[in-house]
């Protein structure tokens, strides 16, 4: 298994990294700096998610040494919390161009390949902000929004070249990601789940073991929120 | 034709001929300019024009060593698509080309 892994530096990529790593797939990830992640079928990109030519690069380079890809795990994303009154613009325009156009790029690029061989599997990240609402999370849930409706619609589209589009919505994990997050906000945001825990990286790994499995050939355009939302 | 401009149309055609060959389509055994791909007397449908702007990409990135992308905002419309004719596609694909010079 040929498996590309967004945003591998650290946190949720970097577990998936090392998840599939172990799995025997052999794992491309990327991140806009250096990787301190060795192994032999490990292989590191530096690259902004954001930007076209840097992923058509890499995905042309994984084709010409693979010859396939069978999975995509669009995981590089940015939070933010902030007022809306308090947001600048160039905050929203990042936040969107890694979360939304870096999903965006990878997605149009690998199918392509992915089309060859008439099998692909993609799992995007959404988040459990989407369907709560979450004030403060005004910038980074509905870039994570539109990612539900572009996996929906990449669903159709893809769907007659034997690619599957799907996402997750993981729950809060404990990760750099919301460092930042007051500890009230975090717990309120727990309490909208059925089961009232922090997410582990094992729920992901678990989630997306499910999305790209062969036999999940009849399962696509689903957002799966964990936790039970 | 210019060199370069002779290449692409071969390259298209090549395509053109597999597609005619796997669809049984006898109208692109043998294509010309005037040659209807997309839209309202189109021979192709969506699915087709789709797999026709990757194996393109390819080939062109193969031949030329230029990675060109085949969007445009206008690709999936009826009327003026740049799909609309093998004259018109090669035009286009010659103009994506000089763009990355």
């Amino acid at each position: 298994m040929v498996t590309i892994v967004t945003g591998t530096r650290k946190g949720i990529g970097r577990f998936l990294a090392e998840y599939y790593l172990e799995k025997g797939h052999i794992v491309i990830g990327c991140s806009r700096t250096e990787s301190d992640l060795e192994h032999d079928n490990y292989h590191h990109f530096i690259a902004d998610v954001s930007d076209e030519k840097q992923v058509k690069n890499l995905v042309k380079t994984v084709y010409k040494k693979y010859g396939k890809i069978d999975n995509l795990i669009n995981n590089a994303g940015i939070a933010m919390m902030n007022h809306i009154i308090f947001t600048s613009v160039s905050a929203v325009q990042r936040v969107f161009d890694t979360n939304y156009l870096g999903t965006f790029i990878f997605i149009r690029e690998v199918s392509k390949i992915m089309m060859k061989k008439s099998y692909g599997r993609i799992v995007n990240f959404s988040t459990v902000a989407v369907p709560i609402h979450l004030d403060g999370e005004a910038i980074y849930a509905s870039s994570k929004a539109a990612i539900v409706e572009l996996t929906k619609i990449a669903a159709k589209e893809l769907g007659s070249y034997g690619i599957t589009v799907n996402a997750i919505g993981p729950a809060p994990i404990k990760t750099d990601l919301i460092k930042n997050v007051p500890e009230d906000k975090i717990e309120r945001l727990l309490n909208y789940q059925a089961i009232k825990r922090f997410g582990e990286f094992g729920d992901i790994a678990n989630t997306i073991d499910f999305y790209i499995n062969e036999k999940s050939d009849f399962i696509t355009g689903q957002t799966i929120y964990l936790g039970g939302l | 034709m210019e060199d370069k401009k002779q290449k692409v149309y071969e390259i298209l055609i090549g395509i053109l001929k597999e597609f005619a060959e796997e669809k049984e389509l006898d109208i692109l055994e043998n294509p010309e300019m005037s040659t209807n791909l997309y839209g309202s007397e189109g021979n192709l449908d969506s699915l087709a024009l789709v797999r026709l702007a990757v194996e393109l990409e390819e080939a062109i990135s193969d031949e030329f060593d230029k990675d060109i992308t085949i969007v445009d905002d206008r690709a999936m419309s009826q009327k003026r698509s740049p799909f609309k004719t093998v004259g018109s596609l090669i035009d286009y694909l010659m103009l994506l080309l000089e763009e990355e010079e």
